[in-house]
């Protein structure tokens, strides 16, 4: 094997293994800051809306139009999802949880994010799958 | 043109069935955002341009991008150009792979970026420019060009950034020739954009400010390892704009602007991108 290829394939083995070596629990790793913060978007009917739009664009696909997940995708419309303070979820959308294959939504702005979490938070709990549709939802 | 007809018509079929991604208005910068996992991004990326005693050419690029797993995203470019007065030619392909080693989203996120290239020297994408890359190789006649293959190893190093809405992207670019004995290039890239509006609104709407994004991208070479330096090689920069269809395909422009006499006078370029949900879906963990 040529010096640049075997240069190549280092590169893709180095890469991958440091990333698969990082395999972290999300709740474990949210700092205090992150954890106290609230979401201005609460209970408003109009952010809620977009937050549905919002969940259409990026989380049904995974997590189900209903929310109820999707195939090994887990629901949020768990205990655990709805009683986990704002800024949990905050920071579970900004870092993803990728070794898990939750992406990190970083690119979407923070006012969109805290959209998305009032609408998810509006479903509330629910363990069998059936559809729901949040206070003010333009869908 | 032939071919670029049929890479372009082969692009909008498949529009049928897909949504919008969320992506930044970048044709040569990246993010740290990578494919979500399980999902197939499909796009069409071409260029326009005229250069100064040479023939315009328009170059197409089918892109096909999988997000692997959270962390890796892997990507296959198809590329061809027509040369007017020329011919229509298939440049090659490229094969790219991007890893995000940090797990987590810091202030600066770093990803690896490893592509093998295989592309005749006939190729004009101008995905990224290295060395000592200048207009007078996008003089050349096809015929003496397109029987010439190179086999490269591209390595960039992508730094990006998220802060209030906007995104800022560095990347660092290396390329070595495979087959000849010539030095590593080098290039750059820097790119700035933002949504034109930070919050959906409560109803559904198309031309509005949050289906919209702007920004600007300068990227150029940076040399040889024998030569570096910004000397001697094409620089260009430019405004960029997205338009991210509701439901539908984001349309990206941007005009680039030749910044020396090594560069061409105006690339136009533009990009349709699709986005299909969860093709392998099943084969991906969920976080519990």
């Amino acid at each position: 094997m040529s010096r640049p290829r075997f240069l190549c394939l280092g590169w893709v083995l180095l890469a991958a293994s440091l990333c698969g070596a990082a395999d972290l629990g999300w709740m474990k790793h949210i700092s205090e800051a992150d954890r106290g913060r609230t979401n201005p978007y609460t209970k408003q009917a109009d952010a809620i809306a977009g937050g549905s739009r919002l969940f259409a664009d990026h989380c049904a696909q995974c997590h189900g139009g209903d929310a109820l997940g999707r195939g090994k995708k887990p629901s949020l419309r768990t205990k655990e999802v709805q009683q986990a303070a704002d800024g949990e979820i905050f920071s579970l959308l900004k870092n993803g949880y990728l070794s898990k294959g939750m992406p990190s939504w970083s690119s979407l702005p923070e006012p969109s994010r805290w959209q998305i979490i009032a609408y998810v938070k509006s479903l509330g709990e629910q363990g069998t799958r059936q559809s729901a549709r949040p206070q003010g939802s333009q869908k | 043109m032939k071919l670029i007809s049929v890479l372009g018509l082969l692009t909008l079929l498949s529009l049928a069935t897909a949504v919008a991604a969320q992506e930044w208005p970048y044709f040569v910068t990246y993010s740290h955002a990578l494919e979500e996992p399980g999902n197939l991004e499909v796009a069409f990326k071409g260029v326009q341009t005229s250069p100064k005693d040479g023939s315009p050419f328009s170059s197409g690029t089918l892109e096909l991008e999988y997000g692997a797993t959270g962390w890796w995203t892997t990507e296959l470019y198809l590329s061809g150009q027509h040369t007017s007065n020329d011919s229509t030619v298939f440049t090659g392909y490229r094969w790219e792979n991007r890893f995000r080693p940090l797990l987590r989203e810091h202030l600066i996120n770093p990803v690896l970026y490893v592509e093998y290239e295989n592309l005749n020297k006939a190729d004009h994408s101008l995905l990224e420019i290295v060395g000592h890359d200048s207009i007078s190789d996008l003089r050349l006649p096809n015929a003496a060009t397109r029987s010439v293959t190179e086999r490269e190893l591209e390595l960039k190093l992508i730094l990006s950034s998220n802060v209030r809405g906007w995104n800022i992207s560095e990347n660092f670019i290396s390329e070595k020739n495979l087959i000849e004995p010539e030095p590593w290039e080098f290039g750059y890239a820097f790119g700035v954009s933002r949504p034109l509006s930070l919050t959906a609104g409560s109803k559904n709407c198309f031309l509005c400010r949050e289906n919209l994004s702007a920004g600007a991208e300068i990227y150029g070479g940076l040399g040889d390892m024998d030569s570096f330096g910004l000397e001697a090689t094409s620089h260009y920069a430019g405004p960029t704009v997205a338009f991210n269809l509701p439901r539908g395909p984001t349309l990206t422009f941007s005009p680039s602007f030749g910044l020396n006499s090594n560069s061409v006078g105006m690339l136009y370029r533009f990009k349709v991108s699709y986005e299909f949900q969860q093709i392998f879906g099943h084969f991906h963990r969920g976080a519990k």
